[in-house]
């Protein structure tokens, strides 16, 4: 008897709740830590891009009126589905970083706590930050925090879950939807995650993933003036000044960050809005 | 039978303006070399000579300011600077008489608007920041926060005195020492503020007044002693600012421009939300970043309330900012009146019909009637860009979601009106409108205590509250 051929996974991106190629026609070559040859995921153009922002704007409303705990439960359903296929995630990273089976388990396993620890702060985090505002008059006077809208977040190139999972959940816990680019080098966990965000109660569009490369994507990402935000954690240093230089177009909100679990990391996404209304009978 | 009102002038006898001025640094008034005049703009008068700031003077104040945080201010408790901030809010409200007429004079802003508002709200800035400077480990920021350092700011020709007092006040009780440069036209009431912080014995180079214009503030933006930058003014010189200091560790807040709706519904109080409608845009002559110059109305209530609007602005009182009756004041320069003719004219020639109650106007100076635009379109730029005057462009809409929908059709998000008599729908609206400050059957109110910023193209952070104060502190903004 031959030995069974294993059947392959085609990459592609996921814009919409859908897993389109991209518009491109382009891929590139993802290798193993061996250097041997794993898949040909997509390079993601300027059009793909503006795809997934279509998409993204599009879900904000749905996704920004859905209650807290609506949004909490849907996180925690990510890490239900995550912890479903942790196997799966284990032996990708394994594949892809070449590091021990330990470090791999570490890295899923975190990967799911901070999806839960982030679940949890959907109904939170008004109460860190809003505020009832005691101004000298009749006046009934109250600061709450908003998602900010579409927010696009360039992943880092190391821990391509992990770091992956620290952009996305903080972003969509408020409310946003996010555009995400994942590791240039290693696409795959975020390609894969996409396959358990799509099976999570996740609304069409509230999370998108592009595959490509950081220095061609990003300054579109910068300069597109339906996104509001971006976490540029996983940006190139030398890439930074341009990026804040184009972003300032339409003033957009550009953030990066040092600690994975923070609700600063949620916080730097959303509005404080204050509302006034008077007293009297 | 018409009634006149009888001249009702406030006395400029509390005012002493000396006919030149240098600037403000390290706790002395030092001689500038150029010089340039600022007038008052309701006769054209010519009030001073005020020096402009180039790079030596800048230098100098950056330097006064690292040199007092270093010597003075960082060895400081929070308890002391708290009590120097206090003093300043007293004297504010000692002196409010003369800094009221001062900036009606610079400003041409009516005297009812900087004494009943402007001059106190500064004097409260103070009086509430004060209390904060010994309390910053309980300002929800963990106990490690510090100050910036060197604050660059940058204020506007709006409300002179009071956005002093919003840059000014959290900076010093935070911590930080500041090098602020006023408006190029209303320089005045910042000069005499710097006699407040003698009184005050506030130490020297605490505070640091460098007048001049646009190219001061962009000497200061890009000086590298400074650390942080806060500015109040248009949305396009932010977008530059934004650029500026990009890839630089300087910290930034930004209090932008705006387009601001006011959302009639058919189920409002109609009398309240005129008197709210003319309110949001003939204060301050309509030159408030966050003026209610879109009338979105909805369509059932539109004639009957435009009839009314109109009958109201009949009773507008036009002229002498310093006569206590005078309900509109004088434009603030030539070259903002100038704007405003240039956008009203596009207003006419997009086909939107132009309407100003009759009246008359003083031969000398810088005026523009009240004045309502009907007929507006989305399209038109009186519905798109910031005119900074007393010009209300009026749209309707006949859906709550449409009157929404027009609302947040801009770019801008600094704050929105909203007027029904149904509780629940002022808050879904208040929900649903893309802004940082929300008037639901009031509008243009203003507080320290409560934050006030905005969403997209209006700016970066917030100012007032515990909000606006964390951002004069290291540690806590996300970078």
């Amino acid at each position: 008897m031959s030995k069974r051929i294993d059947v392959k996974k085609t990459y592609k991106l996921f814009i919409g709740g859908a897993f389109p190629r991209t518009e491109s026609g382009r891929t590139y070559e993802v290798k193993n830590a061996r250097g041997e040859f794993i898949a040909n995921p997509c390079l993601a153009s300027r059009k793909d891009l503006k795809d997934a922002v279509v998409a993204a704007r599009a879900a904000h409303s749905g996704w920004s009126n859905a209650t807290a705990y609506n949004r909490g439960q849907i996180l925690y359903r990510i890490a239900e589905m995550l912890e479903g296929r942790r196997d799966q995630f284990v032996s990708e990273i394994i594949e892809l970083a070449g590091v021990a089976p330990k470090k791999a388990q570490d890295e899923v396993d975190a990967s799911i706590d901070l999806l839960v620890w982030y679940a949890g702060w959907t109904d939170k985090i008004s109460a860190l930050d809003g505020a009832t505002n005691p101004v000298a008059g009749p006046y009934y006077n109250f600061t709450i925090p908003e998602s900010l809208g579409v927010v696009g977040f360039i992943a880092p190139k190391k821990s391509a879950l992990l770091g992956f999972v620290a952009g996305i959940a903080p972003i969509i816990a408020s409310g946003n939807t996010v555009i995400a680019l994942a590791s240039e080098s290693a696409p795959l966990p975020a390609m894969s995650l996409a396959e358990v965000i799509a099976t999570s109660d996740v609304p069409a569009g509230v999370v998108n993933i592009l595959t490509g490369k950081s220095a061609e994507l990003a300054p579109w990402f910068a300069s597109h003036m339906d996104i509001d935000g971006l976490d540029i954690s996983g940006l190139d240093a030398k890439l930074v000044t341009e990026i804040k230089k184009s972003g300032a177009q339409n003033l957009k909100r550009i953030h990066s960050f040092k600690d994975i679990s923070s609700p600063a990391r949620i916080l730097a996404f959303m509005e404080s809005k204050t509302v006034w209304h008077p007293i009297g009978v | 039978m018409t009634f006149e009102y009888a001249p009702a002038p406030e006395s400029r006898a509390s005012v002493t303006i000396k006919p030149k001025y240098g600037y403000y640094i390290g706790g002395k008034f030092v001689a500038g070399e150029k010089h340039f005049p600022t007038i008052n703009p309701a006769t054209e008068e010519v009030l001073s000579s005020i020096s402009l700031g180039g790079k030596k003077d800048v230098d100098a104040a950056v330097k006064a300011a690292k040199k007092a945080l270093d010597l003075h201010w960082s060895k400081l408790s929070g308890r002391e600077r708290g009590k120097y901030l206090f003093r300043i809010a007293r004297i504010l409200q000692e002196r409010a008489r003369e800094f009221a007429v001062l900036e009606s004079l610079d400003n041409g802003k009516p005297i009812r608007e900087s004494r009943d508002v402007d001059v106190p709200l500064a004097a409260a800035h103070f009086f509430y920041h004060a209390g904060w400077a010994d309390k910053l480990e309980f300002a929800g920021v963990g106990t490690k926060a510090k100050p910036h350092g060197v604050v660059g700011q940058i204020i506007p020709w709006n409300f002179p005195l009071l956005m002093l007092a919003w840059k000014v006040a959290p900076a010093l009780a935070t911590g930080n020492t500041v090098v602020l440069k006023p408006a190029e036209t209303t320089p005045l009431t910042a000069l005499l503020f710097a006699e407040v912080c003698e009184q005050a014995g506030l130490p020297a180079g605490v505070v640091n007044i460098v007048t001049g214009d646009g190219s001061t503030g962009a000497l200061i933006v890009n000086h590298p002693g400074i650390n942080k930058i806060a500015f109040t003014g248009s949305t396009e010189v932010g977008k530059i600012i934004a650029e500026s200091v990009a890839g630089t560790s300087k910290s930034v807040t930004l209090e932008l421009g705006g387009k601001a709706a006011n959302l009639v519904f058919e189920d409002a109080a109609i009398d309240e939300s005129v008197e709210g409608i003319v309110n949001g845009i003939f204060f301050n002559q309509g030159h408030v970043c966050c003026a209610g110059s879109r009338l979105i109305i909805q369509e059932s209530i539109s004639d009957e309330f435009i009839k009314k609007l109109q009958k109201r602005m009949e009773k507008i009182r036009v002229g002498d900012p310093l006569d206590k009756n005078t309900d509109l004041g004088a434009i603030n320069s030539r070259a903002q009146l100038e704007k405003i003719k240039e956008l009203s004219l596009a207003g006419d020639a997009e086909g939107a019909e132009r309407w100003s109650p009759q009246c008359s106007l003083p031969d000398k100076g810088f005026w523009f009637a009240p004045t309502i635009f009907t007929g507006v379109t989305q399209s038109h730029r009186i519905a798109r860009e910031e005119i900074f005057g007393p010009v209300l462009s009026v749209l309707t809409f006949r859906t709550p979601q449409e009157g929404i929908d027009k609302a947040n059709n801009t770019p801008f998000g600094l704050s929105a009106g909203v007027w029904s008599e149904k509780g629940s729908k002022t808050l879904w609206a208040a929900q649903k409108l893309k802004a940082g400050v929300i008037w639901t059957n009031t509008f243009n109110k203003f507080d320290p205590t409560s934050p006030f910023g905005g969403y997209k193209e209006s700016g970066w952070g917030r100012e007032g509250g515990r909000h606006g104060l964390t951002a004069y502190l290291k540690g806590v903004t996300h970078e």
